[in-house]
């Protein structure tokens, strides 16, 4: 079976509203996060993308929406990568989880939302996994202060 | 009078200079370090240890991996906000006498981290005693911080029983 090129399989892709590119051999993907979950079904059912590389996201601070979530997929099958790239509001900054299709995908989000305060529905364990337990705030935001410290042990006189 | 009772004998006071000056050298070569390691200086320390540099000629190479039973806490590398309860509680199970390095720039001040994670400096939670900055600091450097300890401690005094006890 021939392996289907970034080109090839960005036209698989394409479709239902998703805006796709190429770029430097990856795959792009943005849609809407009310899309994301089918999509993701279709891109490891159908196209054979197998491995879930990277949960994390990039906070705009001018633009509303203000987060970029963004995940990469890799297909062992067909040595390709994918980039999937939605929009939330800092009001209300949800997406779907893929933690029941990924095993990889919990501690990932965990860290996405250690970092950038994105809930992930169905992650019902966001527990902070990197940063400790009464950490307030969002450390990788833009508006964290830059020098903003929170110690656990008091510091000596 | 009074003076003259408060103030010990002269003969005491030249044996308790040197029985201080006696528990300072021998304290100074039974070094027993614990390698409170947490980062890419473990690798200067482990070369520091070994064979080419050998710490070992210092009295200071026999590393304990308990805190209980050692006397120098080597802390090696960068300690963040979430690692310092830990740190704070190694040193607080370390029997006296005890005495700090903080080896490398990290432990002595953060170094380039001044984020949300980094502590900046182990002394903010711990009394430190020599200070051995670089990134990695060389074996030299090193050698010199164990020596400059070494010195301090001859020269302090030696109480059987101290405040803290």
């Amino acid at each position: 079976m021939a392996r289907p090129d970034a080109e090839t399989m960005r036209e698989q892709v394409a479709g239902d509203g998703r805006e796709t590119t190429v770029s430097h051999g990856t795959v792009v993907v943005e849609l809407t996060p009310a899309a994301f979950l089918a999509t993701a079904q279709e891109l490891k059912s159908r196209h054979g993308f197998d491995l879930l590389l990277d949960v994390t996201a990039v906070d705009w601070p001018e633009r509303e929406p203000r987060f970029d979530v963004v995940w990469h997929f890799y297909s062992t099958r067909h040595f390709l990568r994918v980039r999937v790239r939605t929009r939330v509001s800092a009001a209300d900054p949800v997406v779907d989880s893929l933690s029941a299709m990924y095993g990889s995908a919990g501690f990932m989000e965990r860290e996405c939302h250690d970092m950038y305060g994105i809930r992930f529905r169905g992650n019902d364990d966001l527990r902070p996994i990197l940063l400790y337990e009464g950490f307030e705030g969002h450390p990788l935001r833009k508006d964290y202060p830059k020098r903003r410290e929170q110690p656990l042990v008091p510091y000596r006189k | 009078m009074n003076a003259n009772l408060k103030r010990p004998a002269p003969a005491l006071e030249y044996l308790t200079t040197k029985k201080d000056e006696l528990v300072g050298w021998a304290r100074k070569f039974s070094l027993f370090p614990y390698p409170f390691v947490t980062a890419c200086c473990a690798m200067e320390f482990m070369s520091v240890s070994s064979t080419l540099y050998d710490t070992d000629r210092f009295g200071a190479a026999l590393p304990r991996f308990t805190p209980r039973q050692s006397d120098l806490l080597m802390v090696v590398g960068t300690v963040t906000h979430k690692q310092a309860p830990i740190l704070r509680k190694v040193y607080d199970q370390m029997c006296e006498p005890k005495w700090v390095i903080a080896f490398g720039v990290c432990a002595t001040s953060g170094g380039f981290y001044q984020n949300y994670a980094a502590l900046p400096g182990i002394d903010k939670i711990i009394p430190v005693d020599v200070y051995i900055p670089g990134c990695p600091p060389r074996p030299e450097m090193v050698i010199d911080g164990i020596m400059q300890l070494q010195d301090k401690i001859a020269r302090s005094k030696h109480p059987i029983v101290n405040d803290r006890f």
